[in-house]
């Protein structure tokens, strides 16, 4: 089983005629994902990669049932093309656009309220569900079918540590890369929900990074309600205070945000805190017993 | 990206934010000139990326523009030393003269985004002049905050509720409406990330003013500010930052010396705190980024082996749509051209891994492979010791 895109899911690229949107809608393709449409204004009734290219995401619902996006539109442009997914009526937007302003997020988001929509991301790897359908651009030979859940605010490091459990024997039911700015769509917390209620997802790894309070939500989340066993990790340990650490998010501001208290909160709500990246695979082993 | 007070202060003018007079000073006559204009009593405030000026004497008052002018003289080229420049502190290029006010009240007003609520937040504190952490630690309750709705935007109310929990009454009160209300302003139209006045003063006459400015501004909105972008200072950052950047790097200088290089900030991270876990201390946090491209190698591989505290460096890449492969290569050309300085642990995993690993041992350079993150942490810390 998974969450949120599966077989069924029908994707459509907006920015596909771009460099990255058509890099990746290739590798999209090669995995199986079935995507219907593409969405670059201006150049709608026309064909790239054997897909109809449509002038708006509305037009890509309408005509082809695309129930998912992908998002490969430059920083400036991706607020406006997550908003414009979402009037349309698409259930699962991934935004891998990196660099989208933090005032352009805040609108984004108070745009999607009250809309029956999953935004994951921006500045994301995207979604994978093994075997059924990815969105996104991580590599999808390192995954395998299986019953873990992964959510991760990280890219190389979420492959790290699917990598770790495909090698242990282990498949994932989905891996989720929440994005790494500041303010993004689906958190820790809604996705452990969506984990809760998929009987095919036995335990969860959980890597998070220093800057924000999402770890410490989620662990007040896993402490009342999640039951499945969760393996965690928090990237940045040794990282100074007051220096972005590449992501835009990953920043320890006012003292707040450090690896040390995300790992004390999520340690004491339950979850099996691995101190090394390289324990990841291991604890989860140890987890499932 | 961070500006100096005397630029922050020129944007919040703009947005209708009262400053204290004077102007931005960089050799004594010039500072002289000021007092003259502005003084006779003037305040001499070091401009530096760094707070704690006050105590390390980064701001000085004269009584007159011959003192202002002696004063000024001692303090440009003077190196501060603050509790947030590190013991090496910062060279004072330049001092902001303005004008002695007469204070009767110091207060707080500070702008961030509550990544939480998603929304800015404008703090008040009748608590002024102390680090706005130590009151939130000590007296919480001290502490006023309203949230931006993102549809309405700070609304005169709000403005209102925060000036009378500053205490603020009359003349006091409406000036302080208008500076929380342009402040805000100034903090959305810039797309800052911080706007920090700490103080933010009533003088015995009842004006309200900003006694000091801070602000910080959202990287990924500079191209959208060019005037901004513009105010960078790079005599304020590590000058290997400062290379790093030019080659759109994410690199940071840190205190140890085992250098790392990886793709990806998360992975990037993880590799510092395992080097840690296995006793060295990272030198650097560099992330050649996800797709890792030749040139960023390289480049990379420049900035490591220009650091002379890296006395040994890791590589940890993990290939995904990217082939080990041709990471590889990338790393073997690298080297190549510009020497193995130091001893160097590669750690590749992901697609084509096996490739990549016969490209280093055929490459005739002595590379230390490894198979995991940890044993590449294991090996490369007793190399670094070694290597002092």
């Amino acid at each position: 089983m998974s969450i949120i895109i599966d077989e069924k899911t029908r994707v459509a690229v907006q920015g596909i005629t771009g460099g990255e949107g058509t890099f990746h809608t290739q590798k999209m393709q090669e995995y199986g994902t079935k995507v219907v449409a593409g969405v670059t204004p201006g150049k709608g009734g026309t064909t790239h990669l054997g897909v109809p290219v449509f002038n708006s995401v509305s037009d890509a619902v309408e005509k082809e049932g695309a129930n998912a996006s992908a998002i490969f539109v430059p920083a400036f442009a991706a607020a406006d093309a997550i908003m414009e997914a979402a009037d349309a009526g698409i259930k699962t937007i991934v935004c891998i656009t990196e660099g989208i302003p933090t005032f352009d997020m805040i609108k984004v988001k108070s745009f999607l309220k009250g809309k029956d929509c999953y935004l994951i991301g921006p500045n994301t790897p995207g979604i994978i569900s093994p075997g059924k359908c990815k969105i996104g651009i991580m590599p999808g030979h390192i995954h395998t079918p299986g019953k873990i859940g992964i959510i991760s605010r990280s890219g190389t490091l979420t492959y790290e540590a699917v990598d770790q459990v495909t090698k242990l024997g282990y498949g994932q039911s989905t891996a989720v890369g929440i994005g790494g700015d500041p303010i993004v769509g689906l958190k820790f917390t809604e996705l452990l929900k969506l984990f809760k209620k998929d009987k095919g997802t036995e335990a969860v790894i959980l890597i998070g990074e220093i800057g924000g309070t999402a770890e410490e939500e989620a662990a007040e989340y896993i402490k009342e309600e999640f039951q499945k066993p969760v393996v965690s990790f928090i990237a940045g340990q040794t990282a100074p205070p007051g220096r972005r650490m590449g992501h835009a998010g990953a920043i320890i501001a006012g003292g707040k945000g450090t690896a040390k208290e995300k790992m004390k909160a999520l340690e004491q709500a339950g979850s099996i805190v691995a101190k090394s990246p390289a324990e990841i695979g291991q604890k989860v082993k140890e987890a499932l017993g | 990206m961070k500006i100096h007070e005397y630029q922050a202060k020129k944007i919040l003018d703009q947005y209708g934010v009262q400053i204290p007079r004077g102007e931005v000073a960089e050799n004594a006559s010039k500072a002289r000139e000021i007092a003259e204009k502005v003084g006779p009593n003037v305040v001499l405030k070091a401009q530096v990326h760094a707070g704690g000026r006050g105590k390390g004497g980064g701001i000085r008052l004269a009584a007159n523009p011959d003192e202002a002018e002696k004063i000024a003289k001692e303090m440009i080229g003077m190196t501060l030393v603050t509790h947030q420049t590190g013991p090496e502190g910062k060279l004072v290029r330049r001092i902001l003269v303005e004008e002695a006010l007469d204070i009767s009240r110091e207060l707080y007003i500070g702008i961030v985004i509550d990544r939480a609520r998603e929304a800015p937040v404008v703090m008040a504190s009748p608590e002024g002049g102390v680090e706005i952490e130590k009151v939130a630690a000590e007296t919480p309750e001290l502490i006023f905050k309203e949230y931006i709705f993102p549809v309405t935007g700070f609304l005169p109310f709000q403005a209102r509720k925060l000036a009378f929990k500053l205490g603020l009454e009359g003349e006091s009160f409406k000036q302080g409406v208008k500076f929380i209300t342009s402040l805000y302003r100034a903090f959305e139209a810039t797309d800052a990330s911080l706007a920090e006045i700490n103080p933010l003063i009533v003088t015995r006459q009842g004006n309200v003013l900003a006694l000091d400015a801070k602000m910080n501004f959202d990287d990924n909105a500079l191209p959208r500010h060019p005037n901004i972008q513009q105010m960078r200072d790079l005599d304020e950052e590590a000058p290997l930052e400062v290379v790093a950047s030019k080659f759109n790097l994410n690199y940071i200088k840190l205190e140890g010396n085992v250098g790392c290089m990886v793709n990806g900030a998360g992975l990037a991270m993880a590799t510092m705190d395992i080097i840690m876990h296995s006793g060295g201390m990272p030198a650097n946090f560099l992330d050649v980024g996800g797709g890792v491209s030749e040139e960023a190698v390289k480049n990379a591989f420049k900035i490591l082996v220009s650091d002379r505290d890296v006395r040994a460096a890791l590589i940890n890449i993990f290939g995904g749509i990217v082939r080990c492969d041709m990471v590889a290569s990338g790393i073997v050309k690298a080297a190549k051209e510009l020497g193995l300085k130091v001893p160097m642990v590669v750690r590749l995993e992901g697609t084509n891994v096996e490739l990549g690993k016969k490209i280093l041992e055929e490459s005739g350079l002595s590379f230390y492979p490894a198979t995991t993150m940890k044993e590449a942490a294991e090996k490369v810390v007793p190399l670094a010791k070694e290597n002092r």
